[in-house]
């Protein structure tokens, strides 16, 4: 690697440099671990050997001597610290309790169906108490219901509207800052836009619950206080300066050779950004919307503040509304660790992280594709 | 008169000005405008509202027992908490991000695979989303390599030492969160060195380590300060990835260890907004609370903007 023959007369530089190789790999690794350490943890679920129905075999008390500790173990649902501080008397206790347990639960028959499965998790189920077929999302229950599309739904109505949102204005402001604004007003009004950029999301999430809560059910008029609209509005605020830097870079790159051209033949600032250089720049623009997408579809603090967090299947924008980012965040502090509910909370996190990779790269393999043709690569 | 020594591509009034054009640069200017006009308006209602919270005690002091009370409340263990875990990122980022920089720059083919994996890899990174962080944070660094600690080290102990949230693995999920910035910002400060003094130096014998050792790295490192600048003043925003690794709302005293659990500005703000027992009479608190985090983030962005002004206008002088 570029040392040629003086490998044997300078060691220090081959390990220097094979070093510095090793370090660099860091990267790929970190995302690799993320992937599979996420994954990690959901699998039980994804392979369908969780078990999570109300009503559960139970083991008599007698044959507790014939179970491996292991076996007991897992039975009782401890971990492993815990199981080694109870002494005998106290487990024997756990297990009578499990019995009492499973003779009290609730005489359903959906107690002993196992919520875990796929069908559960994506398709409208009859549960006794509703009065039809339903999607429902409620772990909290005697009978855990983990279905994740009023989740995907919550999620999707949120980001769309700040898509809706910020696009417009983000791109607008692009095409104005990198084509027809004067130079000197350029440096004041780039470092600004992206000084909204320095806003962190739980600041974005308290503004939005806060002030823009009670202003937009004034003017709108609308039942709930908190909804998808409140929350997409706030998204697109947080998505709205990944949008705007992107789609100006790759504005800007477009050589001013294409402008001048078009101004020399007569054309006016305008009609030159939309007719000539926005053309050539929209696989630029097309990555900043679609990189706006998965940065507003993963922000957690703004939605988990303002969007209401009751989830119910609804078509409209103005509902109270749940996300997944925000199902996981207010969740997991209360799931029992390795249970269930923990690993279907792992398995959305794993989900969400897969859709943000593959949009990160559809958007860098396009931006790579603009740049070599812009630079005459191609 | 050529395009070459003619003013910047025709001033704003030299332009043919249609109706058409008239409006729609119009109504991209009014999107500028819109955009600002929110900023302001943010900011402005935070710094209205906040203004009479602040003061110096309530900086320097606050006990977690009167964190609700007006008169009485103070943020010192949520800056100090949020202090320490950036500080002790930027103590495992920057040297992995500086790095991987340098192999990209100096070391690494341009356009081989591998190298174009390592810049996917970093792009991938910067877009995960902050609660997969979290997640990564409780799955792997608590779970697998704290719980393998304490496996290792203190078997006999049923309460988890390391397997458990802590100022530790925050700090650990953050760096792994903010290393795009700091590699990014790097390379820029590398590549705006410019070929001439590496070769200078390799053409008066100095091999490569010694290059990048003495003259490379001290010419970039305003570009370094300015990327572990910038991903301090990213982590010290973030509140998803500390959720469920170390941050919390009670705690009686500062961390005092590696293993100690810790209290943060935007976590207390989440915790003031969404679960306050008087919302009206903690407002004040809250508006003031957020007000520091928002002079502390632009703080850090103010200095790294100067910074690379300065190096920017230093490099004009030179070449």
């Amino acid at each position: 690697m570029g040392l040629g023959r003086g490998y044997r007369a300078r060691p220090l530089e081959w390990v220097a440099e094979k070093t510095v190789f090793l370090v660099s790999l860091t990267a790929i690794l970190m995302v690799f671990l993320i992937f599979l350490f996420v994954t990690r943890e959901a699998m039980p679920i994804l392979l369908g050997r969780m078990n999570s129905a109300a009503v559960q075999e139970t083991i008599p008390v007698e044959k507790m001597e014939s179970l491996a500790p292991e076996q007991l173990q897992a039975y009782l649902g401890l971990s492993r610290q815990e199981f080694a501080a109870k002494d005998k008397e106290t487990l024997k206790l756990l297990m009578e309790i499990k019995v009492e347990a499973a003779a009290e639960a609730p005489d359903d028959k959906d107690a002993r169906v196992n919520t875990t499965e796929w069908r559960y998790l994506l398709g409208p189920y009859q549960w006794t108490g509703y009065p039809k077929p339903d999607y429902i999302w409620q772990p909290i229950s005697a009978i855990h219901k983990y279905n994740i599309v009023p989740l995907v739904l919550g999620s999707l109505k949120a980001t769309v509207v700040a898509l809706l949102f910020a696009v417009p204005l983000a791109l607008g402001a692009a095409i104005f800052v990198s084509q027809l604004c004067p130079a000197w007003l350029k440096e004041w009004v780039k470092p600004a836009i992206e000084l909204l950029a320095g806003v962190p999301s739980v600041v974005l999430g308290f503004f939005a619950l806060i002030v823009m809560a009670t202003v937009l059910q004034r003017v709108f008029g609308y039942e709930s206080r908190l909804n998808a609209f409140v929350a997409g509005i706030a998204l697109g605020l947080a998505s709205l300066p990944v949008i705007f830097s992107i789609a100006e870079d790759a504005l800007t790159s477009v050589p001013r050779s294409y402008t001048e051209a078009a101004l020399a033949l007569g054309s006016s600032r305008w009609q030159a950004a939309w007719q000539i250089v926005l053309p050539a720049a929209i696989p630029g623009v097309f990555a900043a919307v679609v990189l706006g997408f998965g940065r507003a579809i993963g922000e957690t603090m703004v939605v988990l503040m303002a969007s209401g967090n009751a989830s119910i299947m609804s078509a409209s924008l103005f509902d109270s509304t749940r996300t997944i980012t925000a199902t996981i965040a207010a969740e997991l502090a209360e799931a029992v660790f390795g249970g269930h509910h923990y690993r279907i909370l792992f398995l959305l996190g794993a989900v969400l992280f897969v859709v943000t990779f593959l949009s990160n790269l559809i958007a860098d393999l396009v931006i790579h594709r603009l740049k070599a043709r812009l630079e005459g690569r191609r | 008169m050529n395009a070459a020594n003619s003013a910047p591509a025709r001033g704003f009034h030299r332009q043919r000005w249609d109706p058409g054009s008239f409006c729609f640069t119009g109504l991209t200017g009014l999107a500028t405008l819109l955009i600002l006009l929110i900023l302001a308006v943010i900011l402005g209602n935070v710094v209205f509202h906040g203004w009479s919270g602040l003061s110096l005690r309530f900086v320097t002091g606050g006990t977690q027992a009167d964190m609700f009370d007006v008169d009485k409340a103070g943020v010192w263990p949520m800056i100090f908490g949020t202090a320490a875990r950036v500080i002790l990122m930027t103590l495992f980022v920057i040297p992995v991000g500086v790095i991987t920089a340098i192999y990209l720059h100096e070391y690494a083919y341009g356009q081989s695979l591998l190298t174009r994996f390592i810049r996917g890899a970093v792009n991938n990174l910067a877009g995960v989303p902050s609660i997969v962080f979290g997640l990564f944070g409780l799955g792997f660094f608590i779970s697998f390599v704290g719980g393998s600690l304490d496996t290792v080290f203190h078997r006999d102990n049923p309460e988890p030492i390391w397997g458990k949230p802590a100022i530790l693995w925050a700090s650990l999920t953050l760096s792994v969160m903010t290393l795009p910035v700091v590699i990014v910002a790097t390379e820029e400060a590398l590549r705006a060195i410019g070929p001439g003094l590496r070769e200078a130096s390799l053409a008066l014998g100095a091999t490569k380590l010694q290059t990048i050792a003495r003259i490379v790295l001290p010419n970039a490192l305003p570009g370094i300060l300015t990327g572990g600048i910038l991903a301090v003043s990213r982590a010290a925003g973030e509140v998803a990835p500390i959720l469920f690794t170390g941050a919390a709302y009670f705690m009686a005293d500062l961390p005092g260890s590696l293993t100690d659990q810790f209290m943060d500005l935007g976590y207390h703000i989440f915790v003031l907004s969404t679960q306050s027992p008087n919302v009206e009479k903690t407002r004040p608190i809250l508006y003031a609370t957020v007000l520091v985090l928002l002079l502390l983030t632009f703080a850090l962005n103010l200095v790294a903007i100067l910074i690379r002004a300065r190096m920017r206008r230093s490099r004009r002088a030179t070449h």
